[in-house]
Order: structure tokens, then sequence, then C-alpha cells
């Protein structure tokens, strides 16, 4: 039936076309049809290129029954974030400032993407610029937690992360800069990778903060993301802050998933005061279960952590501030004339469009960025920012030395509300106090669902951290605890999650 | 320090090139104020002898030899242009000499 | 923005006795690799607008910068060439503003890390003088795009109605060089600001990092002014603080070097005298008016925030690699001049004409492909030269090459050919009828070898003048002078009138 392939999981799927069962074109005319079923009410794509990825569909389909070898995922469709450069598919990065520009190339990753065969669905929504943790920032509406419509998919990926929770695609690309990946999978029921900074390509990622952003999978299961980390992964010439060398083995990881002996610890300044109480139960239950299937814990501890925060909300307004000035209406993307003004100047009519064209949180970031690298107060800002970066590495290596993976709550909260944090930046903020202190250092993180809160039935998330070019080890320990999780629910958490073509849903 | 008056964002908001209406900037100072106050924890942390950190990866000397690669065609350089004109960006009055 | 009102000047010398003038001067070159210095676009000049672009010269958003191998290696040559130091390590920087000709609104560049640091240039002037130019620093940046300004009568920014920009020069590799401040020229402060820029041009040349033709724009040079008061009688010159400065644009040419400072020199020099002061601030030389006027104030407004490029890791050249870097450098020049000095056996004076003249290495090469390095020389700075400076035209622009003088003189010692019909070869040459050995072919140029027909020419006119013969046979051997001349006239000049002098005395009995 053409709908329980919009169930499977990316794996599942890629055996069934391994098999002939199925062929490419009616999995990704499913989850078409599954995109225009619910997409109306959830608000996950910006864009939904149909012919482009039936196409994709139809030339795999025709390569295959011409007895030509294909990768494991050929004919598995995707959605990607839309901060990522598609050639021919209009990008928007969220904003406004970029309504309708089409990129002439393609990100190397998208490219690693067209060439496993994989049909690109569309692209999906995001906090503008990747700036927020709610995806209310998106200049074109947010998007809806699956689970419960009123309620944020997390940001600022939220857009990938509710398409793979609703099964409008089996997997997505993400992003990750402060958590904008594991965050929103966390609150959404799903898995989300931030790679080691480098691991993959940044080339074609439009940039929020150089040093802190990175892609990663966005799926259902722990051995899709792997699936998906291996394809995208891995050196790329055209990316300078690249990793030299292929991607690590993750996908040998997460199908072999061993954690006896393991040594998992858990970080005391992550998770204590200021996190929800049915976040902490399954985050101890989740830890609970390592012990059972033969880990140790241990508790470490990483002071530093402590000024995480502060010193990643200098960073990026930064480097944001210098990477959004190429947005002034004189190459491509919105031009806006003042009001009122005779044959306006250059720089009226760059002032004039980057107001009407960023929203208000990209506008605060920027002003702030361009005060903390201002001369006479770089020293204390910035200056200051990147020494405490320096502090946070130097605890992770330290809390490494006693553990071999790190465990916290991915995030604070259950899905709030839609508006509930709007007029409050710094509570948006504080969504990303467990995520953020792994892009400060580079070190990558995997966000699981450890089960429902209790005082509201929403998902919560387990975050494992790993040393740099570790990744593996997540996918290892992930693997070992969805696969308990799974026992302990009968299923997978999402299978719970509530019908969303339902009456009045 | 950890305060911006109206004068600075206004400033600041020229260097950054946005033309902030009256009402964006007051909303603005009070929003930016609050978030100084935050960030300017860094400096509570004692890091005279600490090195900053600008890359997490510790690269170096990455190059790419000197060969020419295809280039867009200027159809596809200009296609996001939002004035075009001699195949060239056309672009308002510049004030400023460089 | 003045561009009506001229503006005082001091006298030169005024100025000069009342204020002790010091220079910088920043010169940016545009290397000659094939690609841009973060992408692979190609660099070459002429082609039609944003042909030469791609997403990362374009800024693009997502488009990210990868190093030019070859850009670094230019750059440390260059900086090796000025005797600084090669950092191990150093980043680059953002220098951020917003500008129209710079696709992504910040340029790329270094800022305090620069990939060479303190070195020195010792420029030798006209006279034999040598002064030495301190640099502070060599760094790689991009350049930036090229507008053109459209509806204004001048077709520069003022008075534009919009403008047209072309990214092809986006992104193409710069080397900027900047000097500490030269003091101490005093009076000479204008030519020795022409003569380093010449000498940084030649050395950069010899290094085949660059083009340097000012005139394209592949050498630039500003120039930044400032005066101080001359010292009191119980003052060290140096003590005296150095007055604002100014900084002059758009000086396309070595003469514009000298011409500008000159004039900044006295526009100071007025408004100090006058009991003003100078505003600091960025001007526009203008080389038809000889003026500068005012341009951009530099206020602290311009606050680049520089901080390093995160896009991009760390330079760090191994010491090996510099010191192979370091076998690959021509000679210094004053030091190969010396040399070949040496071996030319030419005197100072000599020399100094060939320097002069911009010949040396005409010279060098006349000398490899066979003539003598004094062939070489009287061709070069004694007929050329002369030439030349009749015409406006330097050495090198008559279409005469190394090898056309090697064989010219080849010619003339070989006997082919004398001095008088080498000369009229050379305006074969010159006009493009072909190499020596053809202009003399074609133009039945030869020394008669034939002793006979000489002979018998000597005979001939000896026998028409007995008067001047009887004088040579007396012992007035300095008439034979006459005889000599209607020789050459008899054999049509393609004689060689020493052998021709020989015959006769031997006829008259007088050798």
């Amino acid at each position: 039936m053409n709908t329980d392939i919009t169930r499977a999981s990316a794996a599942e799927i890629a055996d069934a076309l391994g098999r002939k069962e199925i062929s490419a074109v009616e999995v990704t005319q499913a989850h078409l049809d599954r995109i225009a079923a619910v997409d109306g009410k959830v608000h996950a794509f910006l864009h939904v290129d149909s012919d482009g990825a039936l196409a994709a569909a139809r030339d795999i389909d025709e390569r295959r029954a011409a007895g030509e070898e294909l990768s494991v995922m050929a004919g598995v469709p995707i959605a990607v974030k839309d901060v990522m450069a598609t050639k021919g598919i209009p990008t928007t990065c969220g904003s406004k400032i970029l309504e309708g520009w089409i990129p002439p190339y393609d990100a190397t990753l998208v490219s690693r993407l067209r060439a496993a065969g994989m049909p690109i669905l569309g692209k999906t929504n995001m906090d503008e610029f990747a700036m927020g943790s709610s995806t209310e920032h998106s200049a074109y509406g947010p998007t809806r937690n699956p689970w419960d419509l009123e309620r944020i998919p997390g940001g600022s990926g939220g857009g990938s992360s509710a398409a793979v929770a609703a099964f409008e695609a089996p997997w997505a690309i993400g992003t990750d800069t402060g958590g904008s990946i594991r965050q929103p999978a966390a609150v959404t029921g799903t898995v989300g990778t931030k790679p080691t900074y480098g691991g993959v390509s940044r080339y074609g990622l439009v940039a929020l903060a150089s040093s802190l952003d990175q892609a990663g999978p966005c799926s259902r299961t722990v051995l899709d993301a792997a699936l998906l980390h291996s394809v995208i992964g891995g050196h790329d010439p055209l990316d300078s802050t690249s990793i030299n060398a292929p991607a690590p083995p993750v996908v040998e990881a997460a199908r072999r998933g061993d954690v006896k002996g393991m040594r998992i610890g858990v970080v005391k300044e992550l998770g204590g005061e200021g996190y929800q109480a049915g976040v902490r139960a399954r985050f101890e239950e989740s830890v609970q279960l390592l012990v059972e299937a033969g880990a140790e814990v241990v508790e470490v501890s990483c002071p530093s952590f402590d000024y995480a925060l502060a010193a990643y909300y200098l960073i990026l307004p930064s480097e944001a501030s210098s990477n959004l000035a190429k947005f002034d209406a004189m190459r491509y993307g919105l031009r806006v004339l003042p009001e009122g003004v005779d044959d306006p100047s250059a720089e009226q009519v760059m002032a004039a469009t980057r107001d009407a064209g960023f929203g208000d949180e990209v506008k605060r970031r920027i002003i702030l960025g361009t005060y903390a690298l201002s001369s006479g107060y770089y020293d204390a800002y910035y200056g200051q920012a990147q020494k405490v970066r320096t502090l946070i590495s130097r605890d992770f290596a330290a809390a490494f030395e006693k553990a071999d993976v790190l465990l916290s709550p991915t995030a604070p909260t259950t899905a709030f509300r839609l508006g509930e944090k709007l007029d409050d930046p710094m509570a948006m903020y504080l969504n990303d106090i467990a995520t953020i202190p792994a892009n400060l250092a580079g070190v990558p993180g995997m966000s699981l669902p450890s089960g429902l809160a209790d005082e509201d039935g929403l998902p919560t998330g387990v975050q494992i951290l790993a040393p740099a070019t570790e990744d593996a080890r997540l996918y290892g320990v992930g693997a070992v605890l969805e696969k308990l999780l799974a026992q302990r629910w009968g299923g997978s958490l999402l299978a719970q999650a509530p019908d969303l073509t339902a009456k009045g849903a | 320090m950890s305060s911006l008056s109206r004068d600075d964002v206004a400033h600041l908001a020229g260097l950054a090139r946005i033309d902030l209406s009256d009402a964006e900037l007051d909303k603005m100072v009070g929003e930016l104020s609050v978030i100084l106050e935050s960030v300017a924890k860094v400096q509570e942390v004692a890091a005279d002898d600490i090195p900053p950190m600008s890359h997490p990866m510790p690269l170096t000397n990455v190059t790419r030899p000197d060969e020419v690669r295809p280039s867009l065609s200027a159809d596809e350089a200009l296609a996001g242009a939002p004035a075009s004109e001699l195949q060239r960006f056309s672009v308002p009055r510049i004030l400023a000499e460089d | 923005m003045s561009t009506a009102t001229t503006e005082a000047v001091l006298a030169y010398d005024e100025a000069i006795e009342k204020f002790d003038p010091v220079m910088g001067l920043e010169v940016h070159v545009e290397l000659n690799t094939h690609t841009k210095m973060f992408c692979g676009c190609a660099t070459g000049f002429g082609a039609e607008p944003n042909t030469q672009v791609c997403p990362v010269c374009l800024g693009l958003p997502g488009a990210l910068p990868v190093v030019n191998e070859k850009a670094v290696e230019s750059a440390i040559r260059i900086g090796l060439a000025l005797n600084c130091e090669i950092a191990e390590w150093c980043r680059f920087a953002r220098k951020n503003y917003f500008y129209p000709d710079m696709p992504k609104n910040f340029q790329t560049s270094q800022y305090d890390e620069p990939i060479a640091f303190n070195g020195h240039l010792d420029v030798e002037l006209e006279d034999g003088t040598t002064y030495r130019v301190e640099i502070e620093r060599a760094h790689m940046e991009e350049d930036t795009g090229k507008s053109l300004h459209v509806g204004g009568s001048t077709g520069r920014i003022h008075g534009a109605e919009y403008s047209l920009v072309d990214y092809n020069r986006a992104g193409i590799p710069l080397i900027e060089i900047v000097t500490k401040p030269m003091t101490g020229a005093g009076e000479r402060a204008p030519e020795v600001a022409k003569a380093y820029v010449a000498t940084l041009r030649d050395l950069l040349r010899a290094l085949h990092v660059s083009d340097v033709r000012m005139e394209q724009g592949s050498l630039r040079c500003d120039a930044n002014v400032s005066l101080r008061p001359r010292a009191t009688e119980d003052q060290h010159q140096d003590d005296v603080p150095l007055g604002t400065r100014t900084e002059t644009k758009n000086v396309n040419s070595l003469r514009s070097v000298e011409r500008a400072v000159r004039y900044e020199i006295c526009r100071h020099a007025a408004i100090l005298d006058g009991g003003g002061s100078i505003t600091q601030e960025t001007r526009h030389w203008h080389e038809d008016t000889g003026v500068t006027t005012s341009g951009r104030v530099k206020s602290d407004a311009e606050d680049y925030r520089y901080f390093p490029e995160p896009d991009l890791v760390p330079v760090a050249p191994t010491r090996q690699t510099v010191e192979a870097l370091g076998h690959t450098l021509p000679e210094p020049p004053a030091q190969r001049r010396r040399r070949l000095q040496g071996d030319w056996g030419f005197s100072d004076l000599e020399m100094r004409d060939v320097v002069n003249a911009g010949a040396v290495e005409l010279i060098e090469l006349s000398v490899e492909a066979g003539a003598t390095p004094a062939g070489a020389r009287k061709w070069w700075t004694g007929e050329l030269a002369r030439r030349g400076n009749a015409e406006g035209r330097a050495v090198d622009e008559f279409g005469v090459t190394p090898e056309h003088v090697a064989e010219l003189d080849r010619l003339v010692k070989g006997g082919r050919l004398n001095d008088s019909m080498a000369r009229q070869v050379l305006d074969g040459v010159i006009a493009g009828e072909g190499s020596p050995v053809e202009v003399a072919d074609t133009r039945g140029l030869e020394l008669v070898q034939d002793e006979g027909a000489l002979e018998a020419a000597v005979d001939k006119v000896i026998a028409a003048n007995p008067d001047v013969a009887e004088k040579v046979r007396g012992g007035k051997v300095q008439a034979a002078g006459a005889l000599i001349g209607q020789v050459m006239k008899e054999m049509k000049g393609q004689a060689d009138a020493g052998k021709a002098r020989q015959i006769i005395l031997e006829r008259l009995g007088a050798s």
C-alpha cells in the first residue's frame, strides 16, 4: 500500500527499492501525496518541487531497470532545509530578503544527495537565517509541531524535523549552529545529529556563524541518520574548514551498537535546575537503561559551560553580522527603495532593503554583533568570548578523559506553545543551553527520543556527545538506547503521535 | 559598558546599513540592553593567559592549486540581479568615493 | 568637495626650508596568478564583463573561499625579496565595510598578522646615493570589482546617476606593501618616493609575480604625506612629532608619484605656514592639472571591525618552504649591477648611464646572445638612447632586440660592416625590414673584402691627388685623411676605412 511506505524508515524504503518491490516514482509520489494531505496544517515546507523530485525518481527507475549499479539510497526521497543552496530550486533561508532567489549552483552536500540518486522533495521551513529555536522567526510563518499543532517544532530547523515527524519525508537535511538540528529533534520525537565541525561540507550552506555551523541528518531512526551522515560527510576541497578525511564509520557503529564497558559521563552543569521534570525523568531512565546494558556512569563537571550561552550569543552575532552584510540589494534578492526619497543612493537602498527584508531577531543579532566587533569593544566581548570558547573546549577534553561519551537532556523543556516566548529573546535563547557547548567546541552531538514527559505527553530528547571526529560513538550508543527504548515502548515513539489526517486534527 | 544608548544603537544600525524606524530603534534599545547584560557574563571569566579560539579544528595550510576552473556564465551571474545593464549589475548612485 | 577653487601652495624651496616632510607609501601589487585569490576563476585582462565570476567571488550566499597556493608563494617571495621576516603562523581577517564593488561587503585581507613584516629596500637614486626604505609589512588580500559611473560629466562618481558593476576583477590576488614612515629624505622626498616605486616595480618584475604596469592598474600607489616643523638647534629632527597626514590616491605613474608628493608638501606647507591645521583625509591626484582635490574625510566612523576570517585556516609556512622559495629569488638588483659592471669592465660613469637608460638587462641579454659588452653598450646607451631622447621613447621601444644588437655587433667585429653602414642597418631594423643580416643583404651593405679592388681605388685616388700624395710622402700622415675619404667615396662607403688608410700609407711609403 502506498501510504504505508511513508511510515517506513529510509533503510526499509531503500531495501524495498533494491528488491524492486516498489519504484522510486511510487515512493516519491507517496510522499508528495502525504505532503499535500498534511502540510497545510504543519507547514514544514516552503517549497515543494514535485516535478524535480519525480523526474529524479523516474531517472533512478530507468537506470535501475537498465541494470545499472546504484547507490543504496537511490530513490529514497529527502527534504532539505532552506538554508542550503539548491540549483534551480528557490532558496530563501526563511527570509524575505531572499524571496524568489534561485541559486545557480548546488551546495556540495546537495550534489552528493543528487549523486546518490535521492529525489529532493522540497525545501523546509526554518527560523530566518537559522536564528532561533522555534521556527517562529521564519518570514513565511511558523511550522507546527506534528504532536500538537499549537506548539513549536523547535528551531531553527523546525521544518526538517517536523517533515520527518509527520512522515512527509523519510529523512531530511538540517543544520546546527547552537542546537538547530538536535533541539527540534528532541521536541518532535525524532533523531538528529550535528557532526564534528568540519565533518560535513559547508560549501553552499548559507553561513550564519561560520565557526559554529554544521549540516547533518534528521531522521526517525539512528540507522537512517547514520546512512545519511555517510553520504553527506567527508572532505570537500571547496570548504577550507572541512576535515581532510572521509566520513567516519557511522553506519557500521549503528549496526553494531554495543555499550559494554563504556563510560557514560553525565554533565553536572547540564540538566539540573531549569530543566522540566518530565525531561529530567526520561533522561535518567535513558541513563539507567544504558547501565543495564553494561555501561558505567561517571559524573563530570564542566564549569565553563555556565558561560557557554553568553559566549555563544557574542560569537554568533559577530560572525553573522559580517556574513549577512552581503544581502544589500545590489546583486540578488530583495531591493526596496526608501519611501519618500527622490533618486536614492546605493547606501539608502541598502539600508531600506535590509530594514524591510530582515526580521526583528536578525536585526537584533546583527546590531549586537556589530557592537561586539567594534573598536574599543572587541577585546571585552568577541575577544573574551573566544577565550571562553577555549575553556569550554578544555572542559570537554578533560571530561572525555574520564568518559567515552557524555549524556544530557537535549533541551530544558518540551515543545512550548507558539507565541509563548516570542517577546522574551533571552527566554528563547535558553532553549539551546544544553546544545550550545558542542558547537563552541566543535564536538559532535546527537539527539534521540527519550520518551514523553508525564506532565504534558510531549516528546523529550536525550543528547549524546562524543570527542571531535568520534561521531561513530554517537551512533553506537544511540543505536543501543533506541533499541532498548523501543522495547519499552513496544514500538517507535512516533507511533504514538496523533494522526494528522484525522478530522479536527 | 553593558548598556547601549539610543544613539549607540542608531550608530550601529548605520554601520550595519539597516534603516531602523524610530519605533524599532526604541524597542531594540531595551532588548539589546537585556541581552548585553547576559552576555557580559563572559567578562567574569579570568582569561588573561587563555588563547582565543577562532577555529574548533586545528587545521592549517589548506590551499588549492592555481588552476582555472569553470566560471558561471554571465547570464547565471546576473540572473538574480535586481537590475542589470550592459551585462553588468546596475546599482543606484554611490555616494562615497572609495 | 572643492574642485573649482585652487588651493594655496607654498613654493617648494620655502616649504622644505620650514618643514620636514615624512612619507608613507602603500603599494598594491596585482599578482599574475592564473586564478583568483580564493577561487578558480580566470584572471585574464579584458574579458567580457561578469564572465570570470563564480559563487565565491560573486559573494553568493553559501560560497566559501579556498586560498590560492601560488599567491601564498608569491607573497612569501616578495617578502623575502624585501628582506622581511616571514610569519611562522598568520591568518586572514575580514575588513568589514559596505561598498557595491565588494561582493561580500567585507574584504578578506590580513590585519595584525601579515605574512611578511619588518623588511627594507635600498633604493639607488640617480646620482648614486642610496636611501633605505623600511618596510612595515606585506600582506595578502583580494581586489574589488570595477564600476562604471553612468550619467555624470566626468565618468567619476560625483554627479553620476547610477553605476554598473563588473566583478571580473573581484577576488584577484593583491599584495599590499606598506612602508614605515620614510623620514630624512628632506628636499629629495619626491625623488625618493618615485625611486622607491620604480625600484620596487623592477624588483617585482624580476620576481615574475606581476605585470607591474601602473597604467593597467597592476601596480597601484597611494602616497601619504605629512610635514613637521624643522628641528630647532637643540632638537633632533627624529624627535619632532609627526604631523597629520593626508593620503593621495589615483597616482597612476612614476611621474605622478613624484609630482603628487611634491604638490602635497607645498599644499600642507601653505596651510601650516598660515597657522592652519591639516585635515586628515583622502585626496585624489589629477595628473592633468597637477593638483590634488579633497575626497573622503578619514574619520573615526571608519570602523572596519576586523576579526579573524573563520572560513579560512591559518597559513603557517614551514621554514623549509620559506628557504626553498628563497632559492628562487633573483639576485638583488644592486648586487647584480656591481657584478655585471665588473664582468663588463665598465667605469662607474658608464654603468650609471646604462642604469639610467634602463638598459642593464638589455645589455645582459645582448651579451648572452654573443655581443661584446662594449659593443652592446654602444648600441643601447649610445645609438638607441640618442634616438630615444630625440623621440621621447625608451630604448626598448624601437623593436630592436638583444639578438639584433648581438648580430649587429658581430657584423661589425667580423668586418662585414663599418660603423656608418651598421647605423644604416639599424635604421632598417627599426623600420621593420628584418634582422640585421637581412637588412644588410637586402640593402646590399657589405664591406668590400677584395683587396684588389681597394688597391685599385687607392691607386686611382693617389693618381688624382698628386699634391696631397706628395704631402703624405713627405711625412704629413694626417693629410692622408682626405685621400681616405675619397677612397671611401670611390668604394661607395663599403670599405674598411682602416684598411684603406693602411694601403695608402704603404703606397706612399709612409707607413
